[in-house]
This record gives C-alpha cells, sequence and structure tokens, in this order.
C-alpha cells in the first residue's frame, strides 16, 4: 500500500538505494557546466573532467583527445554503475533494472538492421550500439532478410521476443518498415513496462507510471511531427501509440489528424503540461522541441529523488546519467569545433 | 448457533484463566516485542547508513547514533520486563479479585510497553535512514534531522512511563492465615 512501503522496502532495495542516490550526487551540477563550457580544448575538458566521478575513465586517454572518446568513456561508467547495482539486485528490483535497458536494445536491433540494409559492415555497426542494450547474439541480426528470420533467427531469444507479436509480416525490411518496427517495438516495450511498475504497486507504481506517461506521450508527440509529409497513413500512425498517458484516448485522436506543427501545437493546447511546453517555442519552429522535452523530462526525473522508499530513482538516475552523456558530447563537438556561441543551445542543466 | 448467547459461560472462561498466564504474557509481550521495534528499526538504518557511507565515509560516527536511539528501545522493553517479574509473587489464592487486578495490570503494563517501543523503533529507525541519505549529501542536515529522532524516541519512554504506572498497582493478596 502506498504510505507503508518505508516498513519493509529496506530488506532488499535499502543497500541499493543508498548507493544510487551516492552516484546521483556524482551528477554534474550547473556549476560544473558552465566551467565546461568555458573551455578551450577538449584536454581542458578531460581536465574539468577529472575532478568528478568520470575521473578514473579519462585519466588513461592519451592526448589528442577526441569527442566520442569522451562519449565512450562516459557512458561506460553509466555501464559499470548499472552493472555494479544489477549484479547485487534481488527480485523485483533486478527485472526493473533489466526492463531499462530493454529500449536500448530496440534501438541497437534497428541500427543493425538499418546498417545491413544499406551495406555496412557488422563490426563497425556493433562499434556504435549502445552497451546497455547488448545481447548475446546481436551480430546475427545481420543475416536477416524479413522480419520472420529476424524474429526466428535472433529475437526469439531475447526478452524483446513479446514484443513481436505485432509487428511480424513477411514484408522486406525497407526504411518505413524499419522506422514502423521500431515504434511498434517500443509501444510494446512502455505497455509491458508499465504493466510490470502498476503490479509493483505502492510507491513505485505511482511514479513510474507518470514518468512512463510522459514517456509515452511525449513518443506521440514525436511520432506525429516526424510523420507529417511522409507515407504513414493515419490508422498507422494512430496504431504507434502507447495505450496509456494523459493523451489517451481523446488526444490520439486529435494527434492522428494533424497535418502540421502549429495543428499540432494546438491540439496540445488543451493539456496544461504540454502547452506549456509549446509556449516555450514561437510560431513554426521545431527545433527547440527536443530541447524543452529534455529539460521537462530532467525536471520530472530530479523530483523521484524527493521521496525514499521506491524504485523511480533507479529509473530516474539512468536518464539523467544519459542526458549528462548527451550534454558533455554536445559541448565536446561544440568545443572541438570552435563554436562555442551555441553551446548553450544544446545544454540541459540538471541540477 | 446457540451457544453464543450462553454469554455468561463466554465471561467465566475469562474467570477461569489464571492471572499468572496474563502476566506472562504480558511480561514476553514487553521484551519480545521492544525487541522485534528496535530490530525492525536498526535493519532499516543500517542497510542505508551502509549504502550512504561508501560514498561519504565521514557519515558513519555520527550516524550511529540512529543505531543506539533504536537500541535504546530494547533496552526500555528488557527493563520493564525485569520490573514487571519482580512483581510477579506466587500466591495461595490466584482467582481472588485482588490477584485477578495483578495479571491484568502486568499484562497490559507489558502491551503498552511493546506496541509502543514497537513503533517507537520504527520510528526512529525510518528517520535514521533518511537521516543518512541526507547527511550523505549535505552535512548541515544531520543535526536537524536529530532533533526530529530525539521527539521519535520519546514516545518509547512515553510507553514506559505508563507501563511502570500501572504495574505498580499489581498488588497479590496475602495467604489467609
Amino acid at each position: 500500500m502506498y504510505g507503508f512501503e518505508a516498513l519493509n522496502f529496506n530488506v532488499d532495495g535499502g543497500y541499493l538505494e543508498a548507493i544510487v542516490r551516492g552516484y546521483k550526487a556524482g551528477l554534474l551540477t550547473t556549476a560544473d557546466y558552465n566551467n565546461l563550457c568555458q573551455c578551450e580544448h577538449l584536454d581542458d575538458i578531460k581536465m574539468h573532467l577529472g575532478a568528478s566521478d568520470y575521473a578514473p575513465y579519462l585519466a588513461n586517454e592519451p592526448s589528442p583527445l577526441h569527442t566520442s572518446a569522451i562519449v565512450e568513456k562516459c557512458t561506460q561508467k553509466l555501464v559499470d554503475d548499472y552493472n555494479h547495482m544489477l549484479s547485487q539486485a534481488t527480485e523485483p528490483l533486478s527485472t526493473f533494472l533489466e526492463y531499462i535497458t530493454y529500449g536500448h536494445m530496440i534501438d541497437n536491433v534497428v541500427l543493425i538492421v538499418t546498417g545491413s540494409l544499406h551495406e555496412r559492415d557488422v563490426h563497425e555497426l556493433l562499434e556504435k550500439c549502445h552497451p546497455l542494450g547488448m545481447f548475446d547474439s546481436i551480430a546475427t541480426l545481420a543475416v536477416a532478410q524479413n522480419m520472420r528470420e529476424l524474429y526466428r533467427l535472433v529475437l526469439v531469444d531475447t526478452p524483446l521476443a513479446p514484443y513481436f507479436s505485432e509487428c511480424i509480416t513477411s514484408e522486406d525490411l525497407d526504411e518505413m518498415n524499419i522506422e514502423v518496427m521500431r515504434n511498434t517495438l517500443y509501444k510494446a516495450y512502455l505497455e509491458d513496462f508499465y504493466r510490470f511498475c502498476k503490479k509493483l504497486g505502492g510507491a513505485t507504481s505511482t511514479i513510474m507510471c507518470d514518468l512512463l506517461a510522459f514517456e509515452a506521450d511525449r513518443r506521440a508527440i514525436n511520432i506525429t511531427i516526424n510523420s507529417i509529409g511522409t507515407e504513414l497513413t493515419r490508422d498507422d500512425r494512430k496504431k504507434l501509440y502507447s495505450n496509456f498517458g494523459i493523451l489517451y484516448p481523446y488526444g490520439h485522436d486529435e494527434l492522428s489528424v494533424c497535418e502540421d506543427f502549429d495543428q499540432v501545437r494546438g491540439a496540445m493546447e488543451k493539456y496544461p503540461a504540454y502547452q506549456g511546453i509549446f509556449a516555450k517555442l514561437s510560431f513554426g519552429e521545431s527545433q527547440m522541441l527536443d530541447k524543452a522535452f529534455y529539460e521537462e523530462e530532467v525536471k520530472r526525473l530530479t523530483l523521484t529523488f524527493e521521496q525514499q522508499f521506491h524504485y523511480a530513482v533507479f529509473f530516474a538516475y539512468m536518464r539523467l546519467g544519459e542526458q549528462e552523456v548527451r550534454n558533455l558530447m554536445w559541448i565536446s563537438e561544440c568545443v572541438a569545433q570552435q563554436q562555442k556561441s551555441r553551446i548553450h543551445d544544446g545544454v540541459v542543466m540538471i541540477f | 448457533m446457540g451457544f453464543v448467547l450462553f454469554w455468561r459461560e463466554w465471561t467465566h472462561a475469562f474467570l477461569y484463566m489464571s492471572p499468572f498466564v496474563f502476566s506472562a504474557i504480558g511480561i514476553a509481550l514487553s521484551v519480545g516485542v521492544s525487541v522485534l521495534g528496535a530490530a525492525w528499526g536498526i535493519y532499516i538504518t543500517g542497510s542505508t547508513l551502509i549504502g550512504a557511507a561508501i560514498r561519504a565515509p565521514r557519515i558513519t560516527s555520527k550516524n550511529l547514533i540512529s543505531v543506539i536511539f533504536c537500541e535504546a528501545v530494547a533496552i526500555y522493553g528488557v527493563i520493564v520486563a525485569i520490573i514487571l517479574q519482580t512483581k510477579l509473587e506466587n500466591t495461595t489464592q490466584p482467582f481472588h479479585p485482588e490477584s485477578m487486578r495483578a495479571g491484568y495490570s502486568l499484562f497490559s503494563s507489558g502491551i503498552i510497553v511493546g506496541f509502543a517501543n514497537l513503533v517507537c523503533g520504527l520510528c526512529v529507525g525510518i528517520i535514521g535512514s533518511s537521516c543518512a541519505l541526507s547527511d550523505a549529501q549535505n552535512s548541515t542536515l544531520f543535526v536537524k534531522i536529530l532533533v526530529i529522532e530525539i521527539f521519535g524516541s520519546a514516545l518509547g519512554l512515553f510507553g514506559v512511563i505508563v507501563g511502570i504506572i500501572m504495574s505498580s498497582q499489581a498488588t497479590w493478596p496475602s495467604s489467609p492465615i
């Protein structure tokens, strides 16, 4: 029951909750980002990061430093933190932590399938995959010719198998189908995660269901905007929206008939949270929408740490870690390309 | 269905139970449930303290106070159990009204102390857990949260005081000459 988890949460989860809050204390603050934005070279960035939790990972990198090296090492730190927590977790926390990585698995699968469609080398693609979403038979994805083979050869042994029931067709894989496949898989994953969190009950379900609803609504809006002007029909578009969230079901009806960005903005007028996001952008502009969504997401994720004795802090830490890596990538790229004026366009401050 | 109506027989059930049964259960509850509360509170604080101290080792020595407050709750239970058992005298008239009253007062004293200490231990344990996490992030918060814990541990003391007052009236009838 919500409110009494303080009595027995600490039996299995108390130690790991304290560990993840320790990790969160190591995330970079606004002052750190301001220092990083003043850097002239990538070596300055490495020096500033030497005072943070990334120090052991970047210490042995040889100069000259590349932005890809910084991003890779910082992602490695996040992966090490995750593996440390997963190895010590018991049920149901271990299942919860595994659910967090399924989104990355889906992205990796789509990356490899798209890459092999364009005749890229499998090893090159494997290096670009996100380390949190790796699984054993991932390299065999390059061999599959259509979705049925994809499922039968590789995915039936992975945790993504149950998400495939809605998208097995015998069609060949092409650009459009792959995107539809990605979104269908992600929809099934979000709904599965939502059901799992609801089953956990207590504060975890309340907070996680809120966060997942925001994620589902954000994806619905992004799918709508990205499919404006493409061949995706209204019904197909509607099938890609998840069946939970604030926008379900009436917002989805409105979104599925939108034909341009301002119509989307008009459809979102009724939902105060999303209306606030669209209000930050002036008319006709859609580039800053991603950043506005990231800012809203970060705000909600930091609020999860206000409460104790629930699992949403683990989810929030992983997402905030990814946001931090995105920030570092943006800063490194701006510094490397000497475009310091645009540096604040892409950095989302966390604390 | 008919036997429910024979309420005189039901009250006889209590009248025929020896007061020593009630006293012994009271003493058992006083120490058993208090120790349950103390243990519950200690594990809630301890698991969080260990995890938070990995990152901020400086918090360990100060935050042991939370564990000590929880432990005090168990000590209250033991002290009251010892006091109660000294009040338990043998008597040749176990069903005299005065000895029935003594039995019930020891029983109630045990329940009071046991359950007051149970919730006190829980309260101090949960606050101690949050205290460890807050101290790890910002060391100025420790003393302020400690004040909350002190108020929490006063709850156990209330239980002990009332329990001792209840048991002080436990007098057993002297043997008829």
